[in-house]
């Protein structure tokens, strides 16, 4: 086991290099001279020079990558153009509403997403199937910002339950900061659910077929048993899978959202960032995503050990 | 010698391809899929003679609700939200379109050659891996960045972020067949590589492809929408959900239409593509096919 992790988190150096690297050229795949878009059509020679020391640009492109390389290893993500501060230290400012977000929405997606795929498995091709499975069609084809939109219309601005938009920060008390994030979290998490229900319903529909299912109920076991206890522990595998993946899509679901509710977090950090050609920060941001993504995805797979005796890492 | 049976794709294509139609519409659903997708593309299509000039204003009719003279109301600076809505789906069906085109091009090309020359599998796969390590919306925003808004760099910018997916997809099944007899039969009589893949592997690795091709198709649509939603995608003066949307934000509490109608159209389109995409991948997915008529 310590060895499959050690060789997994080896595995991912080249692709974080890949991953670094691609951040890297993001800067350069604009057409021009990066320093000049940057500073904007109206900037002075002046201006444009300032900002090529500033960003490095005026080294060969070798050196620029290496540099990269070193500084990302130092954590060092360099200084946003606009916000005049490291960008790392802007990342720390907004990371909070997002993580939030997040886990607030992957919680909803759980709870609604689970259970309607397994009752949905157990009466397979009753019309309590056929029902959840619908919702569930139309809830992937729902973009999670439009939802987020038709909450607003609704509960916000028809029947005044909720803001229409904000965040309240931890510090003013969490009962606020839920209250802002209530709405926001179902708008991801509803449409993940429906995502997590399809795979939830087809691997218990898997593992209902097999042949340890037939002999618990040739011994007599009851139905709730052979679903909720022999069935369910099997088909959690697959689905943890794609819950998994679900916490990775909701993180850069949060930074649509979070244009939709007007909430201060790394996807109103990002958007600002490209709109004012902050290349520091939007490298940075990318970057801090990836990275994340990547390690959620590393914690996936070691998570199979729990849910599958069978799985043994060699 | 060359009596050796080498497939034939073509001649069984053309004899498998009504029967693929009967057991495509056999299924309600993916018909209505169907049905749905061409509304869509009609609409599209259609768009300069059922929708009138998209950036026509009439300042002094700004805001007005839906009625007989404007169906779906009028936006902010007085345009036909209906005449937006339809030259918006044929925005999201060119984009859907293209981004298919070229991330299918890209990934294919990727794909088989990673599949095929084992020495360049890692090279090529390894920067697929970088590449999907980025979320899709975060990839998509970081390259519209560098690449400035437009619709040609929507497309481009999309279909970076799903050529590794089919890169991947096809790469897998090339895996599988360059094993098989018939394609060491046919090395073994000598067929060059261009051919042996372009003739013996490419055609048996087309079905999971096809299957991924209507998901890339809604994926590439959702994109579109929420990168022109966020103002980073298409300029603005380009009629896209996402723009309408955009801009129906800000006047939600007094004019919902600029929410509801461009909304509705997304999610038609969507849930049309997936009610289509799982009837195909019923049928063409082998590891699957069994259940689909198992449950039939």
């Amino acid at each position: 086991m310590k060895t499959y992790i050690a060789r997994r988190l080896l595995a991912l150096i080249p692709v974080a290099l890949v991953v670094a690297t691609v951040s890297f050229v993001l800067i350069h795949l604009a057409p021009g001279d990066p320093a000049s878009v940057i500073a904007g059509p109206d900037a002075s020679a002046d201006d444009v020079q300032r900002i090529q020391r500033q960003l490095g640009l005026d080294a060969p492109l070798p050196v620029q990558l290496v540099r990269w390389y070193g500084r990302l290893v130092r954590g060092d993500l360099g200084e946003s153009i606009f916000l005049r501060m490291p960008v790392t230290a802007a990342i720390l400012d907004r990371v909070e509403p997002t993580l939030l977000l997040t886990l607030f929405s992957i919680a909803i997606a759980v709870v609604v997403g689970v259970p309607a795929g397994v009752l949905s498995a157990r009466y397979h091709n009753t019309a309590t199937d056929q029902a959840l499975m619908a919702v569930a069609l139309l809830g992937v084809s729902i973009p999670n910002f439009l939802l987020g939109l038709l909450f607003i219309l609704f509960f916000s601005v028809w029947l005044g339950w909720f803001p229409v938009a904000g965040y309240s920060p931890l510090e003013y008390g969490w009962a606020k900061t839920l209250r802002s994030l209530v709405l926001p979290a179902f708008a991801l998490g509803l449409v993940q659910s429906a995502l997590i229900a399809r795979i939830a319903r087809s691997s218990m529909l898997d593992v209902l077929r097999e042949q340890f299912i037939t002999a618990g109920r040739a011994k007599g076991l009851g139905e709730r048993a052979v679903v909720y206890k022999h069935a369910l522990k099997n088909a959690m595998i697959p689905t943890v899978t794609i819950i998994g993946i679900s916490f990775a899509i909701l993180i850069s679901g949060a930074v649509v959202v979070e244009t939709v509710f007007n909430i201060p977090g790394l996807g109103r950090l990002i958007i600002a960032a490209v709109l004012r050609r902050d290349y520091p920060v939007i490298q940075g941001v990318v970057l801090c995503i990836a990275f994340l993504y990547m390690l959620i995805n590393l914690a996936v797979d070691l998570s199979y050990v729990l849910f599958d005796p069978r799985v043994r890492y060699q | 010698m060359s009596v050796i049976a080498l497939p034939r794709p073509e001649s069984t294509g053309r004899r498998a391809a009504p029967r693929w139609l009967v057991l495509l519409t056999r299924r309600k659903t993916t018909l209505a899929g169907a049905v749905i997708m061409l509304g869509m593309v009609s609409v599209g299509l259609l768009a300069p003679v059922i929708g009138g000039d998209p950036a026509h204003m009439e300042v002094a009719g700004r805001l007005a609700a839906p009625s007989r003279a404007h169906w779906f109301g009028t936006d902010d600076v007085g345009r036909d939200v209906w005449s937006r809505v339809v030259y918006g789906a044929r925005l999201s069906l060119l984009v859907g379109v293209a981004v298919v085109g070229l991330s299918f091009l890209v990934g294919m090309v990727c794909g088989l050659v990673a599949g095929y020359y084992r020495s360049l599998d890692n090279a090529v796969m390894r920067v697929m891996d970088g590449l999907m390590a980025f979320p899709a919306i975060v990839l998509a925003i970081a390259l519209m960045a560098a690449l400035g808004p437009s619709v040609i760099n929507v497309i481009v910018a999309i279909a970076v972020v799903y050529s590794p997916r089919v890169a991947r997809v096809v790469r897998g099944s090339v895996l599988v067949i360059r094993e098989t007899s018939y394609v060491e039969a046919a090395r073994a009589l000598g067929v060059a590589d261009p051919m042996l893949i372009g003739r013996h592997i490419l055609p048996n690795c087309l079905s999971p492809v096809i299957v991924q091709g209507s998901f890339v198709f809604a994926a590439a649509v959702l994109t579109e929408a929420a990168l022109s939603f966020l103002g980073v995608g298409v300029p603005p003066y380009v009629p896209s959900w996402g723009v309408i949307l955009a801009e129906g934000r800000l006047y939600i509490q007094q004019a919902p239409w600029l929410v509801l109608y461009p909304g509705v159209a997304i999610m038609l389109t969507i849930f049309g593509l997936n009610l289509f995409g799982d009837g195909l991948r019923d049928l063409l997915d082998p590891k699957i096919r069994g259940l689909a008529t198992e449950r039939q």
